[in-house]
């Protein structure tokens, strides 16, 4: 079975179609990505998988479960996460806290059970407490847990939000453009990260990149968007060489 | 570590109980009143800041609740005789008539019920963000001002109510206040807490990490209504009489200004600001007589305290954008640090207050 599994996906902002006919399928294990120009709706479908828009035609079906039009919380509890193009992360918190929110969705003590500290709640928060550190070592941001999120290093904010989305034990992963505004060896350490990740958390990954030297080093499939409309999929080899895509990207000649 | 903390907590507890008790049976009334006062504005603060400074929901209903709270509890403790004194253009609903219960019944129904009209109206309209929901809130304040004028059978209407128990006194109003404090300290360090300020931070990527906005904005709404319910019912059998007006927007100001002076998200900071306000507004009094300069005398001019009041706001936002506190807590170490920075021999680095 797909794990993830878009139909015919159209999103329609009054009269612009930001995303026409989008398909896409997921199996376990897998990371694909999906490039185009700017402006070509990678992100809107991304807010349509996430729950932020809802489609206006098409659906959303993880491991066969409809949840097309669900709320974005919704759809993290049942193991999608994501981050954000321009990071998101809660600035004022410390990088601690950043990741215990991230388990917050998890809790089974009640609000009256977590102010009166009760054992259950107790036990509960040491968990996170402990998941949260351990996860922290393994982004290696155990050194700057209790700075303030907003204070970090550009580089270290990405690994934040990808650790933060990982708190909320996902079964997809979704990254918003993860290598934008990094060098090459930034990026370099980015791909080995997001493969480490995938083997160490068993995820499966769909990401948005425009670097391409981090697209075609790491996805073993590619969707390639342009003005809303899916114009060429396959692997990174395919791609490359496909004409409609060098074309969206570089234009067409013309004889003047 | 943790355990000197609890001891430290428990000390400053027991301190304030020996003020309190102290007070109670040395103090004029006058000073009791001004003492009662600040615990009072201390709860309904906490009770703002809950909302506008923690969760980030701009919320101007404080006065609407407090309303809510006050009649609830004035109803429960009025003796049947006061209440067919005061209902004498029209009749009490009959089964209000026979209603009796002791204080702390009364308060825990004043804060249910306040918590309940929070909820009720919180549910619709806490989608709504900044300024749009700080209207919503502040157009149901003032719906209820003009409900409990016109139900006459439930709260005698613009008459108001007259001869309530006295049943606040320092007991209970700092008790509340200290156990307030405290539940909303672990409220705010819990897993419900971050949430909350998360969503203050972010919506869309709190949402995004699986946190129920609906859910967590109603929460934090109803337990501000509830505490707001809980200030209303002191404040009611503190003052012994109630009125419609009482709980008009210029209340919900005041509160909103001691929560922006104290710091929005700051504990510690709406304690001061409302213990240091409540006694400058009584102070500040002395300005609204005629005042004799010797070679120049100025008329008293009511309001003029307002006045001074809207000027330190102004102030405040200008010179002081995060109030006395910022977001900051006065922490045992906070304290600890400060000491140590007045003895340059020990040559203690300089460091933020603990974040909350």
């Amino acid at each position: 079975m797909n794990l993830l599994e878009a139909k015919n996906i159209t999103i329609k902002f009054g009269g612009l179609t930001a995303v026409q006919d989008f398909n896409l399928t997921l199996q376990k294990g897998q990371i694909v990505g999906l490039i185009g120009p700017n402006g070509a709706g990678k992100t809107t479908a991304f807010n349509a998988i996430t729950g932020i828009y809802k489609p206006t035609t098409g659906k959303v079906i993880l491991e066969g479960q409809d949840i097309t039009g669900l709320l974005p919380d919704k759809i993290t509890k049942l193991g999608i996460a994501r981050t954000f193009q321009n990071i998101r992360l809660f600035s004022n918190l410390s990088v601690l806290q950043n990741v215990l929110v991230g388990h917050h969705l998890r809790i089974k003590s009640s609000p009256l059970a977590a102010t009166l500290r009760l054992p259950q709640y107790t036990k509960e928060e040491n968990e996170m407490i402990q998941k949260t550190k351990e996860l922290l070592k393994r982004v290696k941001l155990d050194d700057v847990q209790d700075e303030k999120a907003g204070s970090l290093p550009y580089g270290k904010q990405r690994r934040l939000e990808i650790a933060r989305a990982l708190a909320t034990e996902p079964k997809i992963l979704l990254l918003d453009e993860p290598a934008a505004g990094m060098n090459p060896q930034e990026s370099k350490d980015l791909m080995e990260f997001i493969k480490q990740i995938r083997d160490d958390f068993g995820l499966t990954i769909f990401m948005i990149e425009h670097h391409m030297a981090v697209v075609m080093g790491i996805c073993e499939h590619i969707l390639v968007l342009d003005h809303g409309i899916t114009i060429a999929q396959g692997t990174p080899e395919q791609i490359q060489n496909n004409p409609k895509v060098i074309e969206a990207y570089l234009g067409v000649e013309t004889d003047a | 570590m943790r355990q000197n903390k609890t001891l430290k907590t428990i000390i400053i507890i027991l301190i304030l109980a020996l003020f309190v008790y102290y007070a109670q049976n040395n103090f004029d009334n006058y000073k009791i009143r001004i003492l009662n006062l600040c615990a009072i504005n201390t709860i309904l603060t906490l009770s703002l800041n809950l909302t506008n400074g923690f969760s980030g929901m701009f919320s101007l209903g404080t006065a609407g609740f407090m309303a809510v709270g006050a009649y609830t509890s004035a109803i429960l403790t009025m003796p049947p005789e006061v209440k067919q004194m005061n209902f004498f253009m029209a009749p009490m609903n009959p089964a209000l008539m026979k209603l009796n219960a002791p204080f702390i019944i009364a308060l825990i129904a004043a804060g249910l019920l306040a918590a309940l009209v929070g909820f009720l109206i919180g549910a619709p309209v806490l989608k709504l963000k900044g300024d749009y929901l700080a209207i919503a809130t502040l157009g149901f304040g003032e719906i209820i001002g003009v409900i409990f004028t016109n139900t006459q059978s439930i709260t005698n209407g613009a008459l108001g109510l007259k001869g309530l128990p006295q049943y606040t006194n320092l007991y209970w109003s700092f008790g509340l206040a200290t156990l307030t404090t405290l539940g909303l300290m672990t409220f705010l360090n819990s897993s419900y807490g971050r949430a909350l300020k998360a969503i203050r931070e972010d919506e869309t990527a709190a949402q995004a990490m699986g946190i129920n906005l609906f859910f967590h904005k109603n929460l934090a709404f109803a337990i501000s209504a509830f505490l707001a319910g809980i200030g209303g019912a002191l404040m009611a059998n503190l003052l012994s009489t109630i009125d419609p007006t009482m709980f008009k927007f210029t209340y919900t100001y005041q509160i909103l200004l001691m929560v922006v002076l104290g710091g929005m998200g700051s504990i510690t900071g709406s304690i001061i600001s409302a213990t240091i306000m409540t006694i400058m507004m009584e102070a500040l009094r002395s300005v609204e007589s005629t005042l004799d300069l010797g070679f120049i005398t100025i008329p008293g001019i009511p309001g003029m305290r307002m006045v001074i009041f809207s000027l330190i706001l102004i102030a405040v936002v200008l010179f002081l954008k995060n109030g006395i506190m910022g977001e900051n807590e006065l922490t045992f170490e906070a304290v600890q640090k400060a000491i140590n920075k007045l003895q340059p021999k020990k040559g203690g680095k300089s460091h933020e207050p603990t974040r909350s």
